[in-house]
């Protein structure tokens, strides 16, 4: 045992209370920080402290970028070999035109907003991004590039985890039990795809269900639950 | 409240202050967060007839942009109080207190936001006096804490404020306005409690070296019950939503 814990698993901290003490590991060292050989949450959201990790599940935040991170972006900005992208960071990201085409450009001979425009939605990786500059993206990469039908939700970024779930449990649920088809990207975007507008909007309904009830257990069965009574009282299968 | 000159009795027989409390005895205090939408963060707080506003955005890309550092976010506070918040009307444009208040306000903090988790980026405190009766730096402090963790910006720990005044040669927790114009000492503290640091502490008037340490010993005690406070209401934004499943 390397410590002594002070706090339950899934209990609700504020920034600022003290979760154990001794030699763990830090989950997320944006929501625990260490002094002496003391853990405090940094952060409101629900403790975990198993074996050797404390860590705090956030229940409020932001989105800050990771590279790696597949995100959904609006252009705002179209620039001469470059677009300017909003991912809901602190940062505005860039897609470099060479990257998003594959091939050189010439400014001189083609302009860029012929292949995306201001306003345009895209799915994107963060190819790069550290404390110098700003995130580049890329979208080069199955299921990456831009957006043509679908609808955008936003949630709290810090809920995104919850739409997935643990080995993406959640997200299937919500595709098997909708039909619809769903890209969640890191930065709290949620691309969905549905053929039903009835199902569109049960979808919606469930995700924001899953944002207002992330820190109480039981999701997963209460989300099954809540699409199906939809789907009767809409009248979509019968009861 | 008297004719100006007039000094109301301060300490009344019984031992009382002049609104019926005890001498270590803090107002009656109001706290609720997520009171705004458009901000990351936001928080209301009451200490009796003080009532401050607090609003966070960011951490977002700072305006102007070269005021960003490469190393830390930047945080800034307005303290601003609304003009109709005095008894004569305040003119809206920042005084010179109001300047250093926000500068105080935002010393205060800084030592608790982890901002050198966000370098080149800017976090934006905004604090609204809506109505002034004593005690607002503390009281904007509380709130300012508040609105942080609730925008869900990392920190070491939350601060709470609480100012001690002495009148009639009596020493007083968390002093009104009347107690502030006529007593002889003012001096608002602030801390992060389980830190153990003291991130405010000013003094206004004269106080022995004894009713110094006697004076802040309840400022801390003061600051311990509000601290709690501010922890319950941000847990109680979570557990509202429980009936509703």
């Amino acid at each position: 045992m390397p410590g002594k814990k002070y706090v339950e698993d899934r209990q609700l901290v504020t920034p600022g209370d003290l979760l154990a003490e001794g030699e763990y590991k830090i989950g997320n060292p944006a929501a625990v920080y260490r002094k002496g050989n003391k853990y405090y949450a940094a952060v409101i959201g629900l403790a975990q402290v198993s074996e050797d990790t404390v860590n705090v599940i956030p229940l409020e935040g932001f989105y800050y970028p990771n590279p790696g991170d597949v995100v959904v972006g609006v252009i705002v900005n179209v620039g001469i070999t470059n677009w300017e992208v909003d991912i809901r960071a602190p940062f505005t990201a860039v897609l470099y035109a060479a990257d998003a085409l594959g091939r050189p450009v010439n400014p001189a001979k083609e302009d860029l907003t012929h292949y995306l425009d201001v306003g345009d939605i895209i799915v994107a990786k963060i190819e790069a991004f550290d404390r110098t500059r700003n995130p580049v993206l890329t979208i080069r990469g199955k299921g990456l590039g831009k957006v043509n039908e679908g609808a955008i939700v936003e949630i709290s970024p810090v809920k995104v985890p919850r739409v997935i779930g643990k080995k993406a449990s959640m997200l299937q649920t919500l595709q098997k039990e909708t039909g619809c088809d769903i890209t969640v990207g890191k930065n709290g975007r949620i691309i969905i795809k549905c053929r039903n507008p009835d199902m569109q909007e049960i979808l919606v309904l469930a995700i924001r269900k899953i944002e207002r009830e992330s820190h109480i257990p039981g999701l997963t069965d209460r989300i099954k639950e809540f699409i199906l009574k939809e789907k009767v009282r809409r009248g979509l299968i019968s009861g | 409240m008297g004719k100006a000159g007039e000094k109301p009795v301060l300490i009344r027989e019984d031992g009382r202050r002049h609104d019926g409390r005890l001498p270590n005895e803090l107002r009656p205090i109001r706290m609720e967060v997520g009171v705004l939408n458009n901000a990351n963060g936001s928080a209301l707080v009451e200490f009796g007839k003080t009532r401050v506003i607090a609003a966070v955005y960011g951490p977002r890309e700072p305006q102007p942009k070269w005021i960003a550092m490469p190393y830390r976010a930047v945080l800034r506070v307005r303290y601003h109080m609304a003009p109709f918040s005095t008894s004569t009307r305040k003119s809206p444009a920042p005084s010179r207190r109001e300047i250093e208040l926000s500068k105080v306000i935002r010393e205060a903090l800084e030592p608790v936001v982890m901002t050198e988790m966000f370098p080149r980026t800017s976090i934006d405190v905004f604090v609204e006096v809506l109505n002034a009766h004593g005690g607002t730096r503390t009281t904007s402090l509380t709130a300012a804490a508040l609105a942080l963790a609730d925008a869900g910006i990392p920190m070491r720990d939350l601060v709470a404020g609480v100012a001690v005044g002495k009148v009639d040669g009596v020493l007083v927790l968390d002093i009104d306005e009347v107690e502030d114009m006529y007593g002889e000492a003012d001096m608002p503290v602030a801390a992060a409690p389980s830190l153990g640091q003291i991130t405010l502490l000013q003094l206004n008037g004269v106080l022995t070296k004894e009713e110094f340490e006697e004076g802040l010993k309840m400022a801390l005690d003061g600051i311990r019950k509000i601290y709690e406070m501010q922890k319950r209401v941000l847990r109680e934004k979570y557990m509202k939503i429980k009936p509703e499943v």
